[in-house]
């Protein structure tokens, strides 16, 4: 084996000996919980956002006919409607059904006592899906008794940006924690140079290259982040694993089997990757600002 | 093997610790430098080993320019220097074993030359017996010679030592100079910085003497 080789080897076994005494599993968990936060809170919105995608596969589109419309056009219609493969299902609203609907609400009784008329119109709704419904809303509104014609994307509109709002908060999240664990790890670092001061000073002083005094604190800022960010991934997989038996009764009283789903494996990996790459930062700043004080005279 | 010429050493407080200092030690040499508290014997043998700078004049260790040379290059001229240091400098988190294998954690050994080289060492000294004691549990004169085995242990071709009998009995010390007396027969350089007068006149060696920081 290699002088070299044999050098890592040691730093790499001394920072795991510092790793698993009871300070370094401590930050180690500190990171764990703090990462925790982010990675959990991805995983449910990526469960979240399967779901949202499901429901917008059937957007709906509301067809206003003419004011002035016959009852037998709107029925032709209805069945010409009926024909296109592209709308899954049809309701016709008949303007009296939407009146009575909005006589329900405040106000409006008196609004339409004013008009002394019915002004709503026929109206149908239709479910399509989601690659169909633009053209699909286009070719309606060309259709002879068709007043207007309203694709109504906007709850897809609102669960995308809201689903884009809880994705920058969790970035917004992550990297105040991901700078957190940057923090801790610089704080542990700083700490077992402290203990090791006396070390530190004589090896200098016979003959250790710098490379080889920071080699360990390297190691050890790696080995707690990649620590950290694995007790992460383990915390969210056990809470998962918590929440889906509930959930999984939940879904069931709906009929469905809704769970879930962990973390791909990559994006698990990436956390855990990630976290031990801010440990060596943290290592790295803390060594670049510790070690220089540490002069022997 | 070490030349100073014009060598003086200003310490930032003000303090002229050296001035117009020049010798030279030939290979194979034991010297010794003596002078009062504060003389600067400490200060002087500092510079070998880059610990401290001199201010001006230049001192050659082994052909090499220490005033010159480069901060990466220190650790490299160090291990090839046997030091032991007027306070030792011993680790008390760990073992006499421990202590001594120090400086060849860095210097790369193989595990099973290392240990070798760690117990000729403690033979050497006498304190192969003493492997897992702590430093703590050493008399004053043991520890001074672990701290001598832990300078030795790289085999060095020259050896410093700063006060390595203070406070020590007659008979201690002898034994400690005896030491340092065996490794300069079989060929090292050795330097050992002293105020005790009695005990280098014993020895009829070669003596720098320093007063306010000049060789007398
Ligand atoms: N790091 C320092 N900073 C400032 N002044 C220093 C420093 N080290 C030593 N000195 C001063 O330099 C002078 C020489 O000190 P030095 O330690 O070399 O003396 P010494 O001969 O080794 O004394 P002793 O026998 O007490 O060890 C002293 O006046 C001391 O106060
Ligand atoms: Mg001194």
């Amino acid at each position: 084996m290699s002088a070299w080789l044999r050098q890592h080897r040691r730093a790499f076994g001394q920072a795991l000996r510092r790793l698993t005494k009871a300070t370094g599993l401590a930050s180690a968990l500190v990171i764990g919980i703090a990462l925790s936060l982010p990675a959990g809170g991805y995983t449910l919105l990526e469960s979240l956002r399967a779901i949202a995608a499901r429901l917008t596969l059937e957007p709906q589109i509301s067809l206003f006919l003419q004011p002035e419309a016959k009852r037998a056009e709107a029925e032709a219609l209805g069945k010409r409607l009926r024909t296109d493969p592209r709308v899954a299902t049809l309701r016709f609203v008949p303007r009296e059904d939407a009146l009575r609907e909005l006589q329900a609400v405040e106000g409006f009784p008196e609004l339409i006592a004013a008009l002394g008329r019915n002004p709503l119109p026929d109206a149908f709704v239709l479910s399509t899906n989601a690659a169909a419904v633009d053209a699909l809303a286009a070719d309606l509104a060309k259709l002879p008794g068709v007043a207007h014609v309203q694709a109504d994307a906007v709850w897809a509109r609102r669960l995308a940006a809201l689903a884009g709002i809880a994705r920058l908060g969790l970035w917004l999240l992550a990297g105040l924690l991901g700078t957190g664990l940057v923090a801790v790890t610089f704080n542990t670092i700083r700490l077992q140079i402290l203990t090791q001061r006396d070390e530190i000073e004589v090896s200098k002083l016979i003959g250790a290259t710098d490379a080889f005094i920071r080699r360990p604190f390297y190691y050890l800022g790696l080995l707690q982040g990649l620590a950290g960010g694995a007790m992460a991934v383990g915390i969210v997989a056990a809470a998962l694993a918590l929440l889906n038996r509930e959930v999984g009764v939940l879904a069931e009283s709906y009929g469905s089997s809704f769970r879930f789903a962990f973390l791909p494996a990559g994006d698990a990996l990436a956390v855990v990757l990630f976290a031990g790459l801010l440990g060596w930062l943290g290592a790295h700043l803390s060594v670049s600002r510790h070690l220089r004080d540490i002069e022997p005279g | 093997m070490v030349s100073f010429s014009s060598v003086a050493k200003r310490y930032p407080g003000g303090q002229e610790a050296l001035r117009d200092v020049s010798f030279a030690i030939g290979e194979g040499e034991l010297a010794f430098i003596t002078g009062r508290s504060g003389a600067g014997k400490s200060t002087l043998l500092k510079l070998i080993p880059a610990i401290e700078r001199p201010t001006s004049g230049s001192v050659i260790v082994k052909g090499q320019n220490i005033s010159a040379l480069k901060r990466a290059a220190i650790p490299y001229l160090r291990r090839n220097l046997g030091l032991v240091f007027q306070d030792q400098k011993l680790l008390y988190d760990r073992s006499v074993y421990d202590n001594a294998m120090l400086p060849l954690a860095f210097s790369g050994h193989a595990p099973k030359e290392a240990a070798r080289r760690v117990r000729a060492a403690l033979d050497k000294v006498g304190l192969l017996g003493r492997e897992r004691s702590n430093p703590i549990q050493l008399s004053g004169g043991e520890q001074q010679r672990l701290a001598i085995a832990r300078a030795v242990v790289n085999r060095p071709s020259l050896l410093i030592a700063d006060e390595p009998t203070a406070n020590l009995d007659v008979e201690s010390a002898a034994r400690i100079l005896e030491i340092f007396v065996a490794f300069n027969q079989v060929g090292v350089t050795v330097l050992i910085a002293t105020h005790d007068q009695g005990l280098v006149a014993r020895y009829g060696k070669r003596v720098l003497h320093l007063e306010k920081g000049r060789v007398a």
